[in-house]
C-alpha cells in the first residue's frame, strides 16, 4: 500500500507544518484585529528572530529551542519600538492615501532584510543540530504495522512547542486583565476607550506580542528550515493567507487556517511538484476570497446561529 | 506659463538626445521616462481612485511576456506584443479585478501583492510556455541606437500624461476621487463603485502592460524574477509615486527622476551598492512620516521648511 503510505505521510508532515504556520498567522491576526493595520514586515521580523537564534547557536552553542526565551523578548521590544516610533506617528499624519502605514511596514521590512544581507551576507545558513535528521518510526513501536510512517524529531518538537505557546496565548487572552483589554480593543476601539482601557498602550503591547509570537515561530522553524535574508517576504504572505482564510482578527481562525494551509501545501508539494507549492497556497487564498470572504470563522458562526 | 508646461517639457525632452548624449545617459533617460509612465499608471489607480496596488509587477510582467512569447513561440517581431498586450492585459485585469476589487483598502493591497507572486511562480513553472527561469532572449535587436527607443517611450509618456489628465478632469476622475474619499458615500450617491474601480484598474493595467512590452523590446531579455519582481517593480512603482507626489500630475515624473538617479548613484558607490534596499526603505519611511503626499504634493510644506531654515 505505498499510495496510502505516501498520503498519510504527506498528511502528517502537512499537519506539523500547519502548526508552525498557525503560530506565524496568530501574530499577524492579533495585530490586524487590534490595530486594523496589516504588518507587511511580519516575515522580516521572523527572519530577525531566526538570525538571533543563529548567532546564539554559533557563539554560545545555545539550542535553538532555548533561544525562544531570548528571541521572543527581543522581538517584543523591537515590535514596541517600531510601533511607538514609526507606526504611531504615521497613523496621526494626514495623507491622501489611507494605506500609508502598510507601505511604511514594507519600508521597515526592506530595511530589515537588507541589513541582514549586509551583516550576514545572502548565503543560505542552517543550524547543524545533531537531531536535525532524526526521526521516530512507526515500525519501532508497532512491529507488525503494515505501513511505514515516520515522525521527524525536530518537526514534532517544534509542533509541540507551538501548541504550548498557543495554549499560553489563549490563557493570556482569556484569563488575564491585560488579555481582556486587548480583546476589548479589538472588538470595539471606542467602547474599550470608554470603559477605561488604555487603547494606545494596548496597541503598542499587541504589536510587541505579535512580533514576539512570530519570533518564537522563527526559532522553532530554524532547526527545520534554512535561513537567508530574503525569506521574510514569503512568510509575510503565508501569514496573510492564513489570516484571510481563518477570518480577520480571529485567533481560532488563524489556527485552523494554518493547519489547512500546511496540509494543502504539503499535498501540492507531493502530488504536483515542489515548485507549485506556493501556487497551491494562493489558490487557497483566492478560493477563500471568492467563496468564504469572512473566513472559516464566519462558517463556524453561521453553524452556531443555525442551531 | 503653467498651461504650456507639459508642451515645453515635451519639447525639451525631445531635443535632449540631439545633444549627443552618451548611451549610458540615454539609458538612464529611457528608464526615467519608463518609470514615469508606470508611476502615472499606478497613480491613476492608487492616487486618484484610492486602490493601492502592491502588484503592478503582474501587469508589467504580463505585458513583457506577451511580447516575449510572441517572439519566442511564434517568431513574430516582439513589437507586435505592444498592441497585443492591450488585449491580454485588459482581459487579465478584468479577471484580477473581479477577484480582488471586492477587497477594500489594505486587503486589496495584499491581494494584489499575492497576485504578483502567483504570476511569478506560474511563469517560473510553466517552462513549456515561458522558458521558466531561463527567460526569453530577443536575439535580433531592432536598433542599436538608443535614440529610437527613447522616442517611442517619450511618445508613450506624452500620451499617458494626456490621457490621465483628460480622465482625471472628466466626470470619471471625480468618480474616482469620490470612491477614494468614501466608498460607501460614493455608492449611496449612485456611483457604481465596482464598475468604476474596474475601469481604473483596466486603464492603469493597460498602460503598465504597454510599458512591460516596451521593456522586453528595449532590454531584449526577460525572466520571471526580473519582470514579476516584488521589490524591484511593484514596490519601486509605489515609491516613485510616493516620493514624487500622490494624486498629482507631475509627481510620478519627479519621483522617477529621483528614484532612477538615486538607484544609479547608490549602485555606483562600491560599498553602498549592497545597501540600496536599506536606503530606499529609509527614504520611504522618511517620506511617509514627513511628506506623506510626496514632494509635489507637499511642496508648500517643503518650501516653508527650507524657508524657515534659511531665515534662522
Amino acid at each position: 500500500m505505498p499510495k496510502l503510505e505516501v498520503f498519510l505521510q504527506t498528511l502528517i508532515s502537512g499537519l506539523l507544518l500547519g502548526g508552525l504556520y498557525a503560530l506565524i498567522g496568530l501574530g499577524m491576526t492579533l495585530i490586524m484585529g487590534v490595530m486594523k493595520i496589516i504588518n507587511l514586515a511580519h516575515g522580516e521580523l521572523m527572519m530577525v528572530a531566526m538570525y538571533i537564534a543563529y548567532v546564539l547557536f554559533t557563539f554560545f552553542q545555545m539550542d535553538p529551542y532555548l533561544s525562544v526565551l531570548v528571541a521572543a523578548p527581543v522581538l517584543f521590544i523591537l515590535g514596541i519600538a517600531l510601533q511607538k516610533f514609526l507606526i504611531n506617528p504615521v497613523l496621526k499624519t494626514d495623507a491622501i492615501i489611507p494605506e500609508n502605514q502598510v507601505i511604511l511596514t514594507v519600508g521597515i521590512g526592506m530595511v530589515l532584510a537588507n541589513l541582514a544581507t549586509i551583516i550576514f551576507t545572502s548565503n543560505y545558513k542552517s543550524i547543524p543540530v545533531d537531531y536535525a535528521t532524526k526521526a521516530w518510526y512507526l515500525s519501532d513501536i508497532w512491529k507488525a504495522s503494515p505501513i511505514e510512517l515516520s515522525l521527524s524529531v525536530p518537526w514534532t518538537v517544534s509542533f509541540l512547542i507551538a501548541i504550548v505557546i498557543t495554549v499560553c496565548l489563549w490563557m493570556f487572552l482569556a484569563k488575564t486583565d491585560l488579555g481582556k483589554s486587548i480583546r476589548a480593543t479589538a472588538q470595539d476601539n471606542d467602547a474599550a476607550l470608554l470603559m477605561g482601557v488604555n487603547v494606545g498602550k494596548m496597541r503598542v503591547i499587541t504589536f510587541g506580542l505579535g512580533s514576539a509570537l512570530v519570533g518564537a515561530a522563527g526559532c522553532l522553524l530554524i532547526p527545520i528550515y534554512y535561513l537567508y535574508p530574503d525569506l521574510g517576504g514569503q512568510f509575510t504572505l503565508i501569514a496573510f493567507v492564513i489570516t484571510i482564510l481563518g477570518g480577520l482578527g480571529s485567533t481560532i481562525g488563524a489556527i485552523i487556517g494554518g493547519l489547512i494551509l500546511g496540509i494543502f501545501e504539503s499535498m501540492t508539494a507531493t502530488y504536483a511538484g515542489m515548485g507549485w507549492a506556493p501556487v497551491g497556497r494562493f489558490v487557497i487564498f483566492i478560493a477563500a476570497l471568492i467563496f468564504i470572504p469572512g473566513g472559516i470563522v464566519s462558517l463556524l458562526k453561521r453553524k452556531r446561529l443555525g442551531k | 506659463m503653467k498651461k504650456y508646461l507639459p508642451l515645453i517639457l515635451l519639447a525639451v525632452f525631445s531635443v535632449l538626445p540631439l545633444l549627443g548624449l552618451s548611451s549610458y545617459v540615454m539609458h538612464i533617460l529611457i528608464f526615467v521616462i519608463m518609470w514615469a509612465v508606470i508611476g502615472m499608471a499606478w497613480n491613476l489607480l492608487g492616487g486618484y481612485c484610492g486602490q493601492v496596488s502592491f502588484g503592478h509587477a503582474a501587469f508589467f510582467g504580463i505585458g513583457a511576456y506577451t511580447s516575449g512569447i510572441l517572439y519566442s513561440k511564434l517568431g513574430v517581431s516582439a513589437w507586435w506584443g505592444m498592441p497585443l498586450s492591450l488585449l491580454v492585459v485588459t482581459a487579465s485585469s478584468l479577471v484580477i479585478g473581479y477577484i480582488f476589487l471586492r477587497l477594500r483598502g489594505p486587503f486589496f493591497a495584499l491581494g494584489t501583492l499575492a497576485m504578483g507572486v502567483i504570476l511569478r511562480v506560474t511563469a517560473e513553472n510553466l517552462t513549456a510556455f515561458t522558458e521558466g527561469d531561463l527567460g526569453i532572449m530577443i536575439r535580433e535587436r531592432t536598433w542599436v541606437e538608443k535614440i529610437w527607443y527613447y522616442y517611442i517611450i517619450l511618445i508613450m509618456a506624452a500620451c499617458t500624461f494626456y490621457l490621465i489628465k483628460k480622465v482625471v478632469e472628466s466626470k470619471l476622475g471625480y468618480y474616482f476621487v469620490a470612491i477614494r474619499e468614501d466608498q460607501d458615500a460614493a455608492e449611496s450617491l449612485g456611483i457604481n463603485t465596482t464598475y468604476y474601480k474596474t475601469v481604473a484598474l483596466c486603464l492603469s493595467a493597460v498602460i503598465t502592460g504597454l510599458a512591460g512590452a516596451f521593456y522586453t523590446n528595449y532590454m531584449g531579455y526577460i525572466d520571471p524574477k526580473v519582470v514579476f519582481a516584488l521589490h524591484d517593480i511593484s514596490i519601486v512603482t509605489i515609491m516613485v509615486v510616493m516620493v514624487g507626489g500622490v494624486a498629482t500630475y507631475w509627481g510620478p515624473l519627479v519621483g522617477s527622476v529621483i528614484m532612477v538617479v538615486l538607484a544609479e548613484v547608490i549602485r555606483s558607490i562600491p560599498k553602498l551598492g549592497t545597501a540600496h534596499h536599506t536606503l530606499f526603505g529609509i527614504l520611504l519611511i522618511v517620506i511617509i512620516i514627513f511628506l506623506p503626499n510626496g514632494i509635489v504634493g507637499d511642496y508648500k510644506k517643503l518650501k516653508r521648511f527650507f524657508g524657515v531654515r534659511r531665515a534662522s
